[in-house]
């Protein structure tokens, strides 16, 4: 799976759009996530994961700066996100199943605030980033 | 036997009664084939998929995307009886249309994207939970009587 230059400049242009929101988005992902799929929570026993937990939001707000970093670094997210891919690996070991999960949950997002903007070229593209992102946080895994 | 509280299903019939069966069902396939295009190898004969512009506007996706999404209605109909209400369905997909259940659970997230374009904040987190489990026993079903 490629990012096409077409992929890179749809993805520019929906973080463009979400911009200052990035925080709260990556937080509502994560509630989104804990949510529907709460095998998820078991990553966060340290964490208040009720509604509006200032823990969930802070997190939301690194999750959200690390895809910001990524759109960035497009042409190179694996150098850009080096260090998060060796955090995984060694340290959170976050089974790979997650980051689809995750993902998903902020396609759900954007999907929810921006309906005009998530047409299905630029979703296509959004889901193909995050598939990529997800990829290179769990290439060292093994 | 899936079990549905009162709450999930209040969520699903309040959602569903404002859903446009024939447009959702149009989109979700629609978008099914473009975001994840090896899908098209079950629509061989549907015409021109060359492009999401011609995927969109194509008759025959919208037709079966708004026939997909009424056999969903059937299910939500039948909330307590998923399995037998796709049995032969379930058979139909294995022995005849050899479509890997897995295409089951990529249209079901789909679907559930396009529900959250549609709603915004009114699908909230309580509301996508109580669709993902629906998708995920629709799927289930779907693919239970594979062999």
């Amino acid at each position: 799976m490629v990012l096409t230059a077409n992929d890179k400049a749809n993805v520019k242009a929906i973080f463009c759009k979400i911009g200052p929101h990035a925080d709260e988005y990556g937080a509502e992902a994560l509630d989104r996530l804990f949510t529907a799929f709460p095998t998820t929570k078991t990553y966060f026993p340290h964490f208040d994961l009720c509604k509006g937990s200032a823990q969930v939001k802070a997190h939301g707000k690194k999750v959200a700066a690390a895809l910001v970093e990524a759109v960035n670094h497009i042409d190179d997210i694996a150098g850009a996100l080096s260090k998060l891919s060796d955090l995984h690996a060694q340290k959170l070991r976050v089974d790979p199943v997650n980051f689809k999960l995750l993902g998903h949950c902020f396609l759900v997002v954007v999907a929810a605030h921006n309906p005009a903007a998530l047409t299905p070229e630029v979703h296509a593209s959004l889901d193909k980033f995050l598939c990529a992102v997800g990829n290179v946080l769990t290439a060292k895994y093994r | 036997m899936v079990h549905w509280t009162a709450e999930e299903k209040q969520l699903i019939t309040s959602v569903w009664g404002k859903v446009n069966v024939e447009e959702c069902g149009a989109e979700a396939l629609a978008r099914l084939l473009i975001v994840y295009p090896w899908t098209q190898r079950f629509f061989d004969n549907f015409g021109n998929l060359s492009s999401p512009t011609a995927i969109v506007g194509n008759p025959k996706v919208r037709a079966h995307g708004k026939k997909v999404l009424t056999s969903f209605g059937d299910a939500i109909k039948n909330l307590d009886n998923l399995k037998a209400t796709y049995a032969k369905l379930s058979e139909l997909h294995c022995d005849k249309l050899h479509v890997d259940p897995e295409n089951f659970r990529l249209l079901g997230d789909i679907l559930i994207i396009v529900l959250a374009a549609h709603f915004g904040k009114d699908f909230t987190p309580a509301c996508q939970a109580t669709w993902q489990k629906l998708v995920g026993v629709v799927a289930h079903a779907l693919a239970r009587k594979y062999h």
